[in-house]
Order: structure tokens, then sequence, then C-alpha cells
């Protein structure tokens, strides 16, 4: 933290005001100014969306969560693009978190120093491609060979249980819920890696060293050591991760299929808020464009709550290890 | 002595010990790999489809006037794509800097700092498709046929912007030496000419880095340009009037709209290339900047 700049002596402000104490003053309030535009910006977010959106709350009520979205009819439930949006992040998280922790922990731990420095910058590639380039990918080259897989895969379990109406109906364009949880993992994995392993950096090396000097293999070391110490972080990491992955648009708008429902069929088409809004606006007037504003406010107001949660398990972490310290 | 069986159980156990680490180790190792799958894959891909069509005359010419038809270039959405995140730049970054000044300089520990750091920390979050409805909202429908513009555009960007620059300005600030500072007020520097002569000079390697990798990341946004810059067949230099075009929002248009087109296909696929460059260019700057200031301070 920054140390203030000391007073100057009384005789020196006597009479006239010191050289440079207004431009001083001034830079400061500047400063101010500066990082308080950001709360302005948010409360404008939450102002002006929601005042474009009014009609459709209005109107709609409770209905807003019903699963009937048709513009052609004036129905407006958001239901199925909030359980695909859901949906969809959640498959996002579940296939990229156990590669992240693999990454961070072989950065890390693994990895000889030399090459660590080289595979953090690849890793961080992944961030640099472009959310279109990504669904342009998905879109021609990706689906296809998707398809066939979700075919047989539905084929192979058509008789058992659970999983027969979890793989039932596969999408034949490759566009669905699945196609789209696999290429937004692959954009979220550099930002679950980046948290993932900053949490493990920070586990002090004389524990990994006296759980290593007791005599425990590498894995049991990190099973011992690493995970418990940042188990917080890696919680937060996995939120922030899955908040990208609810943000995510133009991937998503590109292979998911735009057919708003709630299934249970993973590998059928669904949509999603933001990939509706992407899809939709160009052609939407009166209460179907207040919808789809709508949809980005509810969705403004999912992503602002796992932030905060995010933010909640870091500050409880720290108190609780600041207690202990 | 020990007897026999002790040693004999303990090396079956040590050997169970040994596997379940070779197979942590393997699955660690196997994560990157799959990891790098993707993004060889993507990379080779837009490479090979995206030079068929890539050339002199497809950065330089005019958008054809309609997708469905072969020829014309990106010259457009290429000149768009550098005017409005050129723009956003403009705003963001000083702002954010300062923004980050205010954070480590000023603000501290106090409540009105973390209430901002707390902000900036959520409005990183927002996603970039609100961000563009929100300049839609605030901005686009009140100029009615006006309101669609390269500015707009940069607004929504620099908006984006804005949070990542302030929250990196902080952390190179927190890694600038404190004994600079008190070396300047020992000459009787005010705190104002402190930052600005001693501190920020220090931290503008890492600053500079760190804007550079914001800019690359909005460079490649297409949610927020969708509703906010409109759409123009020749490139328009002038961010504040007429409407705009940008290379995400080709990609976008002609994989969706026009994917079932061939030439529209292989427009994106250039298009992609073109942008991906792009931002792999500044991503690139950002390392070297990164880099070389990583070594300087290790030397001193």
């Amino acid at each position: 933290m920054a140390t203030e700049a000391p007073a100057l002596p009384a005789g020196l402000t006597k009479g006239k005001r010191p050289p440079g104490l207004i431009a001083d003053r001034g830079f400061r309030v500047l400063a101010l100014l500066a990082g308080l535009t950001v709360l302005v910006i948010l409360a404008l977010i939450a102002i002006y969306t929601t005042r474009e959106a009014w009609p459709w709350f209005s109107a709609e009520r409770l209905g807003i969560f019903s699963d009937n979205w048709d513009p052609a009819h004036n129905q407006f439930g958001a239901g199925g693009l909030i359980y695909g949006t859901l949906l969809v992040a959640g498959v996002a998280v579940l296939l990229s978190l156990p590669i992240s922790v693999g990454i961070a922990l072989f950065v890390t731990d693994v990895a000889p120093q030399r090459i660590r420095r080289p595979i953090v910058y690849t890793v961080d590639l992944l961030a640099a491609i472009p959310s279109v380039v990504y669904g342009l990918w998905a879109l021609f080259v990706l689906a296809e060979p998707l398809a066939n897989l979700f075919q047989s895969l539905s084929d192979a379990t058509a008789g058992i249980p659970i999983l027969k109406t979890l793989f039932a109906n596969p999408s034949a364009s490759g566009k669905s819920f699945m196609t789209a949880g696999i290429i937004v993992a692959i954009m979220i994995t550099p930002i679950i890696t980046s948290i993932t392993r900053e949490v493990y950096s920070t586990v002090p090396a004389s524990q990994k060293e006296a759980a290593l000097a007791l005599g425990a293999t590498r894995w049991e070391m990190i099973r011992g050591a690493v995970f418990p110490h940042s188990r917080s972080g890696m919680v937060a990491g996995t939120m922030i991760g899955l908040g990208r992955a609810m943000g995510e648009t133009i991937a998503i708008a590109l292979v998911v299929g735009a057919s708003p429902r709630i299934t249970a069929n993973i590998l059928g088409p669904g949509d999603t808020l933001a990939s509706i809004i992407a899809n939709q606006f160009g052609e939407a007037s009166g209460t179907h464009r207040a919808a789809l504003i709508g949809c980005g406010v509810v969705l403004f107001a999912i992503t602002i709550v796992i932030s905060m949660a995010a933010r909640a398990v870091v500050s409880r972490a720290d108190r609780r290890s600041a207690g202990t310290a | 002595m020990t007897a026999p069986a002790m040693p004999l159980t303990q090396s079956t156990r040590k050997g169970r010990r040994e596997v379940k680490n070779a197979l942590a180790t393997a699955f660690m190792v196997g994560s990157f790999i799959v990891a790098l799958v993707p993004l060889t894959l993507i990379v080779l891909y837009v490479l090979r489809a995206g030079i068929k069509v890539f050339g002199f005359s497809f950065l330089t010419e005019d958008l054809p006037f309609s997708n469905r038809i072969e020829g014309g270039g990106m010259n457009a959405a290429i000149v768009g794509t550098l005017v409005i995140t050129g723009t956003a730049t403009a705003m963001a970054v000083p702002l954010g800097i300062l923004g980050g000044i205010y954070l480590n300089e000023y603000g501290g520990s106090g409540l009105v700092a973390r209430v901002v750091r707390f902000l900036a920390d959520v409005m990183t979050g927002v996603p970039s498709i609100v961000m563009g409805l929100f300049i839609y909202t605030i901005w686009v429908l009140p100029r009615k046929d006006q309101g669609l513009s390269g500015f707009a555009g940069a607004l929504a960007l620099g908006c984006l912007m804005l949070p990542i620059v302030i929250r990196t300005t902080e952390e190179i600030l927190k890694v600038v030496p404190e004994d600079l500072r008190e070396g300047s007020y020992a000459l009787g520097c005010r705190k104002a000419q402190t930052i600005r002569r001693v501190v920020l000079p220090n931290a503008a390697p890492g600053i500079i880095s760190g804007a550079l990798l914001g800019v690359a990341r909005v460079a490649g946004e297409t949610a927020p340009l969708l509703f906010t810059i409109g759409i123009v067949s020749q490139p328009n230099w002038n961010v504040f009037e007429g409407p705009n075009t940008a290379l995400p929002q080709q990609i976008y248009i002609n994989a969706s709209v026009f994917g079932g087109f061939d030439a529209a296909k292989d427009r994106a696929w250039g298009a992609a290339l073109a942008l991906i460059l792009i931002v792999f260019l500044f991503t690139l700057i950002a390392r070297v900047i990164s880099a070389i200031f990583a070594r300087r301070s290790a030397a001193t």
C-alpha cells in the first residue's frame, strides 16, 4: 500500500497556498472519479435495460419463467432459455474443470521449470481465439463428426434406463446443447486454469516439502497439501468459469440449434438466453424486443449473483486463513 | 531383522501408491495434450480454409453487394475493427489506468476502494451481449436512425475493457517498490508528481502489456457489435457517423445467415484468419513487452 506524502512544515503553508497543492488534490479527485465510473456504468446497465424490458416483465409477470417462447404467437416465456443457459454452462464446467485442474497441477508441480512459461502461454492462446471463430469451427468442422457420434451414442444406450432419455433424439445436424457445451468448455479452460494455477502457486513450499519428506508420492502430496489449501480458490475459479460460460453468446448461437425448450435430451437442439438475443434481435420489435432485452436483464442478474458468490467464497476463506495465521 | 511378510506387503502397497502417482501424472500431462488438440486443430483449419481467399485483394477490396456471390474483400471490416477497437482503447485505457491508480495509490483498503474493486470484478463478469444491449438502450435507441455507428460499438467494447484495465493496472502498481515512492517524497515531490513521474514510468511496460491483452480480448468480440454498429460494405473511417462493420460481425453473418453458400463460407474463414492474425499480433506484442519488463526487473 502507498505511503501518504508527508505534510509540509507549517511555516511553508503560511500566507499563500503552497505550490502545486491544487493540482495534487485535482489528480486525486480525477482518479477517484475514474474509479467510480465502474459504479455508474453498472447502475446505468441495470436501469436502462430494465426500463426497456419493462413491457415484457409487466405483461408476462411470472410467465417469464414458463417454457413457451413463440414470437409468432406473441408468447415469450424464457424458462427454456434459462434452462438451456444453465445446462450448457453446466456441461461446459463439468468437461473443463478436470482438464483445467490437470493443466494447472502439471504447470505448478510436474513440468520442468524451463517449459512452465511456454505451457502457460500456449494455454492462454486458447483465450486469444475469438468466440466467433470457435463458433465457425464448431459449425463447419466439429458438428458433422459429432452428429455421427451422437447417433451411435444414442443407439448404444437405447436400452439403459436413464441414459436412454438423456441421449434420446440426437440432433442430425450436430447442433445441440452438448455441442455448445463442448465448445464453451474449450473456451473457459484457460480462465479456470489460470485461476486454479494462481491458487496452487500460493501453497507454501514448506508444506509440500514436508509431505514429500514424510514419504508421500507427488499425487499424495497434491491431495494432502495442495488441494486442502486451495479448495476455496478452486470453487471461486469454477464459479467465474461458470459465469463466463453463461454469458458466452456467439459460439453458442451458431451451434446450439436455436430451439428454446426444457428437455432432458442433451444431444438435441436447444437455446440459451444470450444466443437467442444474438439470433432474434435483428428482426424483433415491440414486446418481442422487450422480451429479448429482458433476457439480457435475467442474464445480467444471474452473472452478478455468481460473481458475488465467488467473491464471498474467496473472502470467507481469506478470513479463515487470516485467523489461523 | 524384519519379518519376511512385512516388506512384501509394504512393497505391494508402495507399488499401488506408485501406480496411482503415475496415473495422476499421466492425467496431468494428458490434460495439457487434450487442451492442445482443439488449439492446433482450430488454428490449422483457419489457416487452411482461410488461405484460399486470403490475399492482397481480400484485404483491400470492398465487400461484395451480396454475400452469396464470390469475390470482394474484407477491407471495410478490417477498417471497422481497427477504428472501433482503437476508439474503445482511447476511451477505456486512460480511464482504466486512472481507476487503477485510485485503487492502489489512494484508496488502498478503504471502503470506497473495496467497493470499486468489487464492482470492477463484477463488471468483468458482465456478458458482452448485455454490454451490447446496454449501449443499444442508452445510446442507439435515443438517436433513432443516427444511432448505429462505430462509436456506439466502441462504447460497448470500452465498457468491456475498462474493468480489465483497472484491475491489471492495480496489480502492476502493487509491485512497484515502495522505496521509489519514498525517495520521491524525500525529494519534496507531491503525491501526484510522484505517481506521474516515478510510479507510472516504472509500471509502464506492465500497464501497456495489460492494456494490449485487453485490446486483444475485445477485438474479437462480436456480441456487443451486433446491434450497435449496423453494417456497411465500403470502409467507413468516420467512427462517429454512419454505420460500420467489423471482422467478427462479418464472420458471424457469413457463417449463420449465408452459411449455406460456399462463397460466404470461404469469406468467413478468410475473415477469421485476418481476425486471428490481428488478435495474435496484439497478444504477441504484449508478451514481448512483458518479457522485456521481466528481464529488466530481474536484472536490477
